[in-house]
């Protein structure tokens, strides 16, 4: 299958570059330093002299570590941008395709072998780093997110989603422009989650569903939302539900995982795109 | 079928959008032929190219290549192809170049050491076997290029202005190994300006402008023999007619110009001028080289 070989090539390609390098240095100072912070958080009571209950703790924690890995999810979705946008633009323009698809590789092989690449650099990055932050957390403050799994499942959800997105624009546009409408687009869905909730708060359809609308076109908020509940901690929850229907608007906050239905048309989004990305690059003259 | 010819297309035309790259292109390339595609900028000679590697759909016309329709996968394991402007993954060695080209040609992995050390002593390149493809120059960029055409010993391979980055010696290196090419069997088709080039190692050349064939032939049927150019008063029409024979005969006032003779007869033409009671001034007898042709067809003042 040249599938394989391309995404080979691909991983071999975003791994020998500079920029993987700089964002593992930069991950690992990024680690080290909120480790750091989170350490700290236990002697935040002596200053009120007493010290902080687990619940407390529990609840700083969480919302800390929430914050961390929403800065994780935006290089995360950065790098797939990033990565993807030129994945294919760039061969096309130096002429690399001319000599590679001359061969006898089918467009879907040359499409599906990147794509495949790109998900296993996201997977390479994304997992050892998430999980050794969770890890770091949980030794120095005690506290384990409540769904770790769930939380990597969602995060590099949200970053297929990104790079599938970006590998169809890559079919047609130059890099650059390919790059920054992706991130604007993974801009705009962020705000239309923000959107949606103050709909929720203020009982307005027509702002909810502009959420809702967001969270089904690019559904990189509505994946985040599940990136976030699985970091917090029941009691958070339980407090929160208690405030009513206002913390619908808080992009750091989710009452309820999203629903498995919204899971499946997640991957049916991704499986579109991909195919439209296919289909877009077989009918492309080069 | 191996009798097919290596390449046949038929009416084969390609439109991008008002612009017509390639305007029926209708041609036959016998197997082991070193067929040369000549034309200036634009012509569409890579436009031809790109039709029968099948990097994009014809607009209409059909094309075999290998016996095959354009773009059959089969076909395509047995072509190498040098595209014209392309650059390698920079952050790949050229040996990476070489076995990532094996890998997609479909070559037995257990040749692929022998097949890329051959390419690199072919075009070489192999004391540059481990650079990185970003540290290369243009030229050695396009002898890797002219190595990974050669991979598996290719039934066709197809080079697209191979020589265009080439110093002299480089050149002199691409012609012989096009004539190695051509006495192996293997079926060259070189696409070129260049077009001394072509003279020295082509059989055939087809002479595209306007995305049109506008001669083709083996070079002796084009240039067909020597001309000569002869001031000579005193002679009728039919008198200058009869001097033709078995060339081409334009008649420029005091100027006769002969096209297609034996540079041998040219005594011979003037005596019988002489007999036919012309006077002769001059004679200036020349052989007619490509260019001359090349651009007396498109239509420039040479």
């Amino acid at each position: 299958m040249l599938a394989l070989t391309i995404a080979r090539l691909q991983l071999q390609e975003l791994l020998r570059r500079r920029l993987f390098l700089v964002l593992l240095l930069l991950t690992v100072v990024v680690i080290t330093l909120t480790t750091w912070g989170f350490s700290r958080i236990p002697s935040l009571g002596d200053s009120r002299g007493r010290p902080m209950t687990a619940v407390e703790i529990a609840a700083i924690a969480s919302q800390f570590l929430i914050l961390v890995m929403f800065m994780f999810s935006f290089v995360l979705a950065f790098s797939a941008v990033f990565a993807a946008s030129p994945a294919i633009s760039a061969e096309v323009e130096s002429g690399i395709t001319l000599a590679m698809l001359a061969r006898p590789i089918t467009r879907l092989e040359y499409v599906v072998g990147k794509w495949l690449g790109l998900i296993a650099t996201v997977l390479i990055y994304a997992i050892p780093a998430a999980t050794v932050q969770m890890v770091l957390v949980q030794i120095v403050v005690g506290y384990s997110a409540p769904h770790p799994i769930e939380f990597l499942a969602f995060v590099i959800g949200e970053a297929i989603v990104l790079v599938t997105l970006s590998l169809l624009l890559s079919t047609r546009f130059a890099g650059m422009v390919g790059g920054v409408s992706g991130l604007i687009l993974w801009g705009l869905a962020w705000m239309g989650g923000i959107v949606g909730g103050i709909g929720l708060v203020f009982e307005n359809a027509t702002l909810t569903h502009v959420g809702t609308a967001s969270k089904l076109i690019l559904p990189t908020d509505g994946l985040w939302r599940g990136a976030v509940w699985s970091l917090e901690p029941a009691s958070l929850i339980a407090a929160s539900r208690a405030a009513g229907a206002a913390a619908a608007a808080n992009p750091f906050f989710a009452a309820d995982p999203p629903p498995s239905a919204y899971v499946a048309w997640c991957v049916i989004w991704i499986t579109g795109m991909l195919g439209l990305a296919v289909w877009s690059f077989m009918r492309k003259e080069l | 079928m191996i009798d097919a010819p290596a390449i046949r297309t038929q009416e084969l035309t390609k439109r991008y959008g008002s612009i017509n790259a390639l305007a029926g292109l209708t041609m036959t390339i016998p197997r082991g032929d070193i067929f040369g595609f000549l034309g200036p900028n634009g012509a569409g000679k890579t436009t031809a190219v790109k039709l029968l590697l099948g990097l994009t759909p014809p607009t209409s016309g059909h094309a075999e290549v290998l016996g095959a329709p354009i773009g059959d996968r089969d076909a395509l394991r047995r072509v190498g192809y040098l595209p014209e402007l392309f650059r390698y993954q920079s952050w790949l060695t050229a040996r990476e170049v070489l076995a990532l080209h094996c890998e997609l040609a479909g070559i037995d992995r257990a040749a692929w050491q022998r097949e890329i050390e051959d390419a690199l002593a072919v075009v070489g390149l192999s004391d540059r076997g481990s650079g990185r493809i970003g540290t290369f120059s243009k030229g050695m960029q396009q002898r890797l290029g002219l190595g990974v055409a050669l991979l598996g010993a290719p039934d066709l391979v197809v080079l697209d202005e191979p020589t265009s980055a080439l110093d002299p010696v480089g050149r002199h290196d691409v012609r012989e190994i096009i004539r190695a090419l051509g006495e192996r069997g293997t079926t060259v088709f070189l696409n070129s300006h260049l077009l001394s080039e072509v003279e020295q190692v082509c059989h055939r050349v087809a002479i595209v402008d306007h995305g049109r064939v506008v001669a083709q032939g083996t070079l002796d049927e084009l240039l067909g023999g020597d001309t000569v150019r002869i001031r000579a008063t005193g002679l009728d029409r039919a008198a200058k007619m009869s001097l033709a024979r078995g060339g081409r005969l334009d008649d420029e006032g005091d100027w006769l110009v002969i096209r297609g003779i034996d540079g041998e007869r040219v005594p011979e033409i003037v005596a019988e001028i002489v007999r036919l009671g012309g006077q002769v001034y001059a004679v200036e007898p020349r052989h007619e080289s490509l260019e001359d042709r090349f651009l007396r067809l498109l239509g420039q003042p040479n």
